[in-house]
């Protein structure tokens, strides 16, 4: 009985922490690139402009809820929901200590993968649905966007799942005692790093909602908590990918003194600062330029990572 | 190695639910608190302050469906690479060997493709423009 009560502990405090801090970080985001960015930020609104977060939510909920009469609606209405859904559910597999997780899935690495790309049927039905020509061109970009780097993502997470032997979090946070995988698998952490950007549209690799160019690409159509949601999963996928940084590459739970909790979400937190640094220090690239990256670079790296790193475990066997 | 075997799988079905009953209620509440009005150009597409020309349905390059195809080309393949990251101890080198043949056909592949610039993006490649100045040349020259 209690065990059941526990689960359910489990997924409320799960989903509550996901979304304080997805929308903490609309906040987060502003006061950090204001810090580097050498001004104040949003500070006016509680201590330390805090409560910015609540006037937003707020804000959002009572805009209009526009559904362009051009729309497919159906579409319309659903995409939102579906990014801000996938975003949501792969917080369900992330170790949060060795006995806190929604679920410990044997095939965990695979689970994020697979619902992580989910996101981007939202994102291209938004961007076909809107009937708008800045959205459509959003919305491809998108797809092929995260299409090319949808390929090495995974291919970058196999040095880690070769070294562990396993696709399940745990093990793979567990076969971190002695060393971090962030040593042995340096190249796969860039190139996951860089693919978590992209998967996640975030600058520098915002093309598909490049404001200077697109308007705000596959949302330039959508308002009040649509947009809002399309928003927030950006920040979901932030967190996310940032978490899975901490689990695959930095030893999840691992660290001395302080609990596990702590450290797993101390080194979140590091990352997504490290997300919010990116946005304020580099200059988005020309599409080509963003696809040559990929196919071109990243991925016959990537290649080549997997088969030295098969090499090394195999004789170290 | 042995890979746990998932016992207790309930909490994802659950927490599925709630995400879902989360996005609809947010959906919802959003739609009943918004405010409505209804200006002159209200129902009319956004195009930078301009009347809307034409229809949306634009056409694109057509290297978003080339970048389609190439995802389920190497992502098909990348499937068979987890297989074999996740078992890599039990294939050993016969195993490993048979990798080794299997990314250089990928990497070759890629190569190709790299080669005959489907890679390259821009409407007219620089190689495809001196081609076609070269093709009217040739035409010039037979005529």
């Amino acid at each position: 009985m209690s065990d059941v009560v526990l689960h359910l502990l489990t997924i409320v405090g799960v989903l509550a922490a996901a979304l304080t801090i997805a929308a903490g970080l609309i906040w987060g985001e502003r006061r950090l690139l204001a810090l580097w960015q050498d001004r104040y930020g949003p500070n006016r609104v509680g201590p330390f402009g805090l409560l910015q977060v609540v006037a937003d939510i707020i804000k959002i909920f009572t805009k209009e809820d526009w559904i362009p009469p051009f729309a497919d609606r159906a579409v319309f209405v659903l995409a939102p929901g579906i990014v801000f859904a996938a975003g949501l559910m792969v917080f369900a597999i992330l170790p949060v200590t060795p006995g806190i997780a929604v679920v410990r899935l044997n095939v965990g690495v695979l689970y994020f993968l697979a619902i992580s790309s989910l996101g981007a049927y939202g994102v291209v039905l938004a961007g076909w649905s809107s009937s708008s020509k800045y959205s459509l061109l959003g919305g491809m970009r998108a797809a092929a966007q995260v299409l090319t780097y949808e390929v090495f993502m995974g291919l970058s997470l196999m040095g880690v799942v070769m070294i562990a032997g396993s696709f399940d979090l745990g093990r793979i946070v567990e076969a971190q005692k002695n060393l971090w995988f962030c040593v042995p698998q340096f190249f796969g952490l860039l190139v996951f790093f860089m693919a978590g950007l992209a998967e996640a549209h975030r600058s520098p690799f915002d093309l598909p909602e490049s404001d200077s160019e697109l308007v705000a690409g596959y949302h330039s159509e959508y308002s009040g908590m649509k947009f809002g949601m399309f928003f927030v999963g950006e920040y979901l996928s932030i967190t996310v990918i940032s978490a899975l940084i901490a689990t695959l590459f930095f030893g999840g739970w691992l660290g001395p003194v302080l609990p596990p909790v702590v450290w797993f979400m101390l080194k979140t937190f590091v990352f997504i600062g490290g997300f919010i640094l990116m946005r304020a220090t580099l200059p988005r690239p020309r599409y080509d330029q963003l696809m040559a990256l990929g196919w071109k670079l990243l991925l016959p790296l990537t290649l080549l990572n997997l088969l030295i790193t098969g090499a090394i475990v195999l004789a170290a066997r | 190695m042995q890979t746990p075997v998932t016992e207790i799988v309930w909490p994802l079905g659950v927490y599925a639910v709630a995400v879902l009953i989360m996005v609809t209620a947010t959906l919802a509440i959003s739609h009943v608190l918004g405010e409505r009005h209804s200006g002159r150009a209200t129902g009319e597409p956004y195009e930078s302050g301009i009347v809307p020309t034409g229809p949306s349905g634009i056409r694109f390059s057509v290297r978003f469906y080339l970048v389609a195809m190439f995802f389920v080309l190497f992502d098909l393949e990348a499937v068979f690479i987890y297989a074999w990251a996740v078992s890599l101890r039990e294939a050993g080198w016969a195993g490993y060997a048979e990798m080794v043949f299997f990314i250089g056909v990928l990497l070759a592949a890629l190569a190709y493709l790299w080669r005959i610039g489907a890679l390259d993006w821009g409407s007219i490649g620089r190689k495809s423009l001196d081609r076609r100045k070269e093709e009217s040349r040739r035409d010039a020259d037979d005529r």
